[in-house]
């Protein structure tokens, strides 16, 4: 059994990282699980021109390099495991690895990210590592001089191929469009337009995958007409989308029906303490800067309620005397009296009670956790425990005799 | 583990008696760096056991290739001289050792 953190983060690409930074640098003790190096998918891509501040000619794995930098700086933990198993219910959680460790944390901040999506075209998996390949960063050296075929047309295939231009004699890329559309920005199209090591083939996809023992040829269909062609060739690179990898998280947290977290836009997931970044949630834009942005939400608002929580059970929980918990909204004209009725009973009993008033707009989550539905209402706790709930309008004919009782009792 | 190349491949693993394992890598591949350190640890447990080698695909590409490895990491497996088993892409150090268990 470890120390207890306040955050532990699952994932240390953009998403994670960010999280670490703001995290620790609120000093708060931060730890980042990530399965092998930290950095994620953006550090396998070369190309890497569009977080706003670092121009062309970024590299991922350099500017993944700093990021995890800046995260331990502030002191940010690293750790090489891969997490397989999380008890995200209690007010702690509890964080298994594949290694058999046990970490424990208030928060959890789930940003694992995704993987290449894989088509299951015939040859695909049984050519793996003989040719086919989701990284162009990792194996196109491989390919020089050689000729790839790259599947795909959004940004990551666009760019890629670009990128493996530098190695392949050619590089054909199979777009299942018309001729001249593609999914991929346009500075980006442009430029591979303007290449002369690029070759297009339209209105296609894949079919097969052949050779022996390594790549040699693929099979591409025309959707158009039916026509079954055969191009030689030593590399395919798949470039189309990606499935978040939240396998280990069915039944943990609420996920949306492709497996993508459901988090609202202060990344808290479905259940509490428990928040998620990057590309594994739902969202509309994938990509570094939008999972930077998702971590440092997700640690911002992991922060408020680390201080909330912590105000509730040293004001509340922990009181030694009865404690009126009012809950109000600034825009429910009833609450705002009701909480000057109270105010006017709390002095009227001096020292031996306590007010602690609520504002629901801002904070939601106690309110639900006791079950609240009409506002105003109000909750007085003795020693740590609910012991009456009153919805409505306040007055002392209805709260005085609870208040009497609990005095006396003491 | 043995830095291997062209010039000894043939010497320190095709000639080799016994289990040979291959961590075809290079100084680009994230994941094959990743996995390095825990295949050296593996070299340490099972000495005398198999004799565990390293090659830069990078400065060795036709080599690389000749031994049909066209994708990153992969790990070899060759028994006297011929290739028994490979692991390749999200390999893992847990089924290297699995693999390792198989062959000795
Ligand atoms: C080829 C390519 C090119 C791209 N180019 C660009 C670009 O130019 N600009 C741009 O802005 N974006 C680009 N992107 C997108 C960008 O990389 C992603 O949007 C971004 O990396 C998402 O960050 P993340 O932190 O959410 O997840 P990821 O980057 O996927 O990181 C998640 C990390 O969590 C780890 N992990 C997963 N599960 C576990 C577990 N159970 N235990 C421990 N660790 C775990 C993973 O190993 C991974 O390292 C590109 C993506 C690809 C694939």
């Amino acid at each position: 059994m470890s120390e207890l953190y306040d955050i532990i983060i699952v994932g240390g690409g953009p998403a994670g990282l960010a999280a670490g930074v703001y995290g620790s640098r609120s000093r708060l003790k931060t730890v980042i699980l990530q399965k092998g190096t930290p950095g994620g998918q953006a550090a396998t891509t070369e190309e890497l021109e569009n977080y706003p501040g670092f121009p062309r000619g970024t590299k991922g794995p350099e500017l993944m390099k700093a990021m995890a930098d800046h995260a331990e700086s502030f002191g940010t933990e690293i750790l090489n495991e891969e997490v397989v198993d999380l008890d995200l219910d209690g007010d702690i959680k509890v964080v298994r690895t594949k290694s058999g460790k046990e970490y424990q944390s208030k928060i959890v901040i789930l940003a694992p990210g995704a993987s290449p999506r894989t088509l299951d075209i015939k040859g695909e998996q049984e050519f793996r590592g003989k040719g086919v390949s989701y990284c162009a960063t990792c194996d196109a050296d491989f390919f020089e001089d050689l000729d790839v075929v790259v599947v795909g047309n959004g940004d990551a295939a666009i760019e890629e191929a670009i990128y493996l231009t530098k190695f392949a004699e050619t590089v054909t890329i199979i777009v299942i469009h018309d001729e001249g559309i593609l999914d991929c920005n346009k500075v980006s199209a442009e430029k591979a337009f303007a290449n002369p090591k690029i070759k297009w083939v339209w209105n296609s996809v894949l079919e097969e995958i052949q050779g022996d023992g390594l790549v040699e040829r693929v099979l591409i269909k025309n959707i158009k007409t039916g026509e079954i062609s055969e191009l030689e060739t030593n590399g395919v690179f798949f470039f189309v989308g990606t499935v978040p990898n939240t396998e280990f998280l069915k039944g943990k947290v609420k996920l949306d029906d492709r497996g993508y977290i459901i988090t609202n836009d202060k990344m808290e997931t479905s259940v509490p303490g428990v928040y998620a970044a990057g590309d594994a949630r739902v969202k509309y834009l994938r990509q570094v800067i939008t999972a930077a942005s998702d971590g440092a939400i997700a640690a911002f608002a992991a922060e408020k309620y680390l201080a909330e929580e912590e105000t509730f059970r040293e004001q509340v929980l922990k009181a030694d005397k009865p404690v009126m918990v009012a809950f109000w909204a600034p825009q429910v004209e009833e609450s705002i009296a009701a909480i000057g009725e109270l105010e006017r009973i709390a002095d009227k009993l001096g020292d031996s009670v306590k007010l602690v008033k609520m504002d629901t707009y801002r904070n939601q989550r106690v309110a639900s956790r006791y079950g609240i539905k009409e506002i105003p209402s109000l909750l007085l706790f003795n020693k740590g425990e609910v012991a009456v709930k009153i919805a409505g309008s306040m007055s002392e004919e209805k709260i005085l005799p609870h208040l009497y009782a609990r005095i006396k009792s003491k | 583990m043995i830095e291997v190349d062209k010039t000894n491949f043939e010497e320190e693993v095709l000639k080799a008696e016994g289990l040979v394992v291959v961590d075809f890598w290079s100084p680009k591949c994230e994941p094959c760096k990743e996995l390095m350190p825990h295949v050296a640890k593996l070299a340490e447990k099972y000495q005398g056991k198999a004799k565990f080698c390293k090659l830069d695909t990078a400065a060795n590409r036709r080599l690389a290739i000749s031994q049909k490895v066209l994708g990153l990491p992969t790990i070899a497996f060759y028994k006297n001289g011929e290739k028994v088993a490979e692991l390749t892409q999200e390999v893992t150090v847990e089924d290297v050792e699995a693999k390792l268990n198989e062959l000795v």
